[in-house]
C-alpha cells in the first residue's frame, strides 16, 4: 500500500536487523560459529544454525539460538517477540507436524515489473536462497491441542509478507477448504502491505479476500487474525482487521499507514507506544494480546468455545 | 461552469495556453477596433484549441495521465453530481464521531429512479482543499460512506460511488480511530450489499483509500484517471528510494485505464471531452451519466444473490500466479 514504509522492498527488516532469523534447520553444535561477528548481515543469515547468538533488540540480552528456541523465539529476560516465520509457528502450534496446502501456487511476474531489479529475478533470487519459504503466506492444516485448525501464516522474508496475487489465492482456497471439512480459519499476520510489483491486482486481493470471508461468515465458521510484529497496509485494511477475533502479540507495530508517512504528513514526533499492540487495544481494535507461550493454549480454547 | 479567462494550465498543457493567449489578443483587437472582422481568426483559434486538445489525448505518457487526473480546474465529485442527478439530498455523519468532509454522499435520482450517491470529494482552492483534507477521508468518512449504503440496502437503492482520491489520511487520529478497520470493514459489506453498486474512478483512485467505496458490480473509470495499489511517487520512493522516478513508476505500475481495462480489474473506459474533462463539465458529466444509466438497468435485472455471488466470484478471479 501507498503507506508501507514499515517493509523494506527487498525483504530486509528494517526495524531490528539484528535479532530476525528464520531458524530452520537446526543441526551444528553451540558455539560451532564461524568467525562472522553476531550482526552478519541480511544475506548472510539465511538459516542460523543452532549455536548462533541472537542479540535482544530491546534488553539485548545475548541468547543461543537454542535457549531461544526453546523459549518459543520469546527474550527469556525482557519477553521480547522475536519475528519468526510460518514454520516456526507451526511447530509452537501443531501437535504433529502438519499438512501443507496449496504450497504449488507460485508468485509470477506477469506486468514485467521492473523497479532497481525486475520482479521476476526477485523471486528467481528468493526462491534460490530461501528454498524454505513458499510465498509471503503459507497454509497448514492439523490438529491444536486436538482441535483442528487451517492456520495461514505469512512469511515477512518473502518480499516483506507482501499480499499479492499468491497470498490472495491461498486465502481464497484456504477458505474454500475450511468450509468444505468444516474447520475453522486462523491467520498469523505479519507484512508490510500490498505487494507493488503487482499493482492494481494486489490492491484487489484486499476485495477478493474479503469476499471470500464473507462465505466463511455465512458458513458459520470462526475467522481469528493474529497481528504480528509488523502488520500494515493492505493487511490491516482487509483481512488483518475482519477477524471474528482480532488478537495481536505483545508490542507488535500494527496499522494503516507507517510511522514515518505519519510523520511527515503531521510534522509531529508520534507519541510513545503508538501503534503498538497496546495502542490498538486501548483503542479498540484488538481482543486481547496474546504472548507467545499462550498462544496455543488460548487458540484451542477459543476453538473449544466456538464448538461447544 | 468554468470561466475560461481563469483556466489553469499544465506544463503538457503549453501549446493549448498558447492558442488561448493569442485567442485573447485578438478578442482585445477585434474590440478595440470595431472596424476590423476578426470572427474568422476567432474561430480559427477556437478550431485548432480542439485539434491541440485531440492531439493531446492521443500522445500522453502514463504520467501525464497522472497530471491530469490532479488537474487543478477538473470536476470533483459534487460537480458531477450536480450535473448527473436530480433532487440530491445530502447526508452528513458517521452517527458516531463525525462529519468527515472529505467523504460526501446522500440520494439522489437518476432519470427519476432514487439512487445513493457517495465519493470522495476535493476542494477548489485552497481554503475549500483544506476543508476537504484533500480528498483524503479519515475513518469516520469510510464510516458514513458505510451508513448511506446501508442506508440505501434498507430500501433497496442503487449504489453510485465517484473515487476521486491520493488515498486515506495517513494521520494520527486516523490511526487512533482505526483507517484500516474502517476500510477493512467497508470492502467487506461492499462484496455482498445486495443492491447494484457502480463504482467510477472521475480522478485519483489511490490504493486502500479508493477500495474503501471501491467494490463493485461495474467498476468504470474515465479516460483520464489512475487506479493503482500506490501513487507514483510514493511507489517511485519506496522501491526506487528516490522521488524522482515517479514517471517511470507511473509506467510500470500500469495505471492507467486502458491497462486496467486490458487486465480485466474495471469494465470499462469512459470518454471524457478531448484534452480532458476539465475542458467541458456538461460533456463529461452526460458521458457518464449516459454509461451510468446503461449499467443501472442492466444491474437491475439481476437478483440479489445472485448479483453477490456474481460480484465475490468476480473478484476472485484477479490474480495471477503460476501452478
Ligand atoms: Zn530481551
Amino acid at each position: 500500500m501507498k503507506q508501507n514504509d514499515t517493509k523494506d522492498p527487498n525483504g530486509l527488516d528494517i526495524y531490528n536487523d539484528s535479532s530476525e532469523t528464520n531458524k530452520i534447520q537446526v543441526k551444528s553444535k553451540w558455539f560451532n560459529r564461524a568467525s562472522k561477528g553476531i550482526l552478519t548481515s541480511t544475506s548472510e543469515k539465511k538459516d542460523t544454525p543452532e549455536g548462533f547468538w541472537n542479540k535482544c533488540p530491546k534488553c539485548n540480552l545475548i541468547s543461543t539460538s537454542e535457549v531461544l528456541k526453546e523459549n518459543l523465539h520469546v527474550c527469556p529476560k525482557c519477553s521480547y517477540h522475536h519475528r519468526i516465520g510460518s514454520l516456526e509457528y507451526y511447530e509452537i502450534l501443531f501437535d504433529n507436524g502438519p499438512e501443507y496446502l496449496f504450497d504449488n501456487i507460485k508468485s509470477h511476474d506477469k506486468l514485467n515489473f521492473v523497479d532497481l531489479k525486475p520482479y521476476k529475478t526477485r523471486l528467481d533470487e528468493i526462491h534460490k536462497s530461501k528454498p524454505n519459504i513458499k510465498d509471503s503466506i503459507r497454509i497448514a492444516v492439523g490438529d491444536v491441542s486436538g482441535e483442528r485448525l487451517v492456520i495461514g501464516c505469512m512469511d515477512f522474508e518473502f518480499i516483506g509478507g507482501s499480499l499479492g496475487s499468491v497470498m490472495g489465492e491461498k486465502f481464497s482456497k484456504a477458505v474454500d477448504y475450511c468450509i468444505f471439512h468444516k474447520i475453522p480459519f486462523f491467520v498469523i499476520c505479519k507484512s508490510g502491505g500490498a505487494r507493488m510489483m503487482e499493482s492494481a491486482f494486489s490492491l484487489m486481493q484486499l476485495a477478493k479476500t474479503s469476499g471470500k470471508l464473507f462465505q466463511l461468515s455465512e458458513a458459520k465458521l470462526p475467522f481469528i487474525t493474529l497481528l504480528t510484529d509488523p502488520t500494515f497496509g493492505g493487511i490491516s485494511a482487509s483481512f488483518g482487521m475482519l477477524g471474528d477475533l482480532n488478537l495481536a502479540e505483545p508490542e507488535a507495530l500494527i496499522g494503516f499507514a507507517g510511522p514515518r508517512v505519519i510523520k511527515e504528513t503531521i510534522k509531529k514526533d508520534l507519541p510513545e507506544g503508538f501503534q503498538k499492540s497496546e495502542f490498538l487495544l486501548e483503542h479498540g481494535f484488538i481482543d486481547f494480546i496474546v504472548n507467545r507461550k499462550d498462544l496455543k493454549h488460548k487458540i484451542a480454547l477459543l476453538i473449544k468455545i466456538f464448538k461447544n | 461552469m468554468i470561466d475560461e479567462n481563469q483556466r489553469q494550465f499544465l506544463q503538457f498543457e503549453q501549446p493549448i495556453k498558447d492558442l488561448f493567449e493569442q485567442m485573447s489578443e485578438t478578442k482585445k483587437l477585434a474590440n478595440k477596433n470595431t472596424k476590423l472582422n476578426l470572427d474568422k481568426t476567432i474561430q480559427e483559434i477556437q478550431d485548432a484549441i480542439v485539434e491541440k486538445r485531440k492531439e493531446l489525448t492521443f500522445n500522453i505518457t502514463p504520467w501525464q495521465r497522472v497530471q491530469l487526473s490532479r488537474h487543478p480546474d477538473r470536476p470533483y465529485t459534487l460537480k458531477y453530481i450536480s450535473l448527473m442527478f436530480e433532487n440530491f439530498v445530502e447526508l452528513y455523519g458517521d452517527r458516531n464521531f463525525k462529519d468527515d468532509k472529505a467523504m460526501v454522499g446522500g440520494f439522489a435520482q437518476l432519470n427519476g429512479q432514487t439512487v445513493m450517491v457517495i465519493g470522495q470529494q476535493k476542494g477548489i482552492n485552497t481554503k475549500t482543499r483544506q476543508f476537504r483534507n484533500f480528498g483524503m477521508p479519515n475513518p469516520e468518512g469510510y464510516r458514513k460512506a458505510l451508513r448511506l449504503m446501508k442506508l440505501a440496502e434498507k430500501f433497496n437503492k442503487p449504489i453510485v460511488t465517484l473515487i476521486d482520491t491520493p488515498g486515506a489520511y495517513p494521520g494520527l487520529e486516523a490511526e487512533e480511530r482505526g483507517q484500516g478497520e474502517a476500510i477493512a470493514r467497508n470492502i467487506y459489506e461492499m462484496t455482498h450489499l445486495k443492491v447494484p453498486i457502480i463504482v467510477v474512478i472521475i480522478g485519483e483512485g489511490a490504493s486502500g483509500g479508493a477500495l474503501g467505496i471501491g467494490v463493485g458490480d461495474k467498476v468504470l473509470m474515465l479516460e483520464n484517471t489512475w487506479y493503482s495499489v500506490i501513487s507514483p511517487e510514493s511507489c517511485s520512493s519506496i522501491l526506487w528510494r528516490s522521488w524522482d522516478k515517479k514517471e517511470l513508476a507511473a509506467e510500470q505500475l500500469k495505471l492507467t485505464a486502458q491497462d486496467m481495462k486490458s487486465f480485466r480489474l474495471v469494465d470499462e473506459i469512459v470518454p471524457e471531452p478531448h484534452g480532458g474533462a476539465h475542458w467541458d463539465y456538461n460533456e463529461a458529466a452526460n458521458n457518464l451519466k449516459n454509461f451510468i444509466t446503461r449499467n443501472l438497468k442492466e444491474l437491475k435485472k439481476i437478483q440479489p444473490n445472485e448479483l453477490v455471488q456474481k460480484r465475490i466470484e468476480k473478484y476472485c478471479s484477479m490474480g495471477f500466479w503460476e501452478e
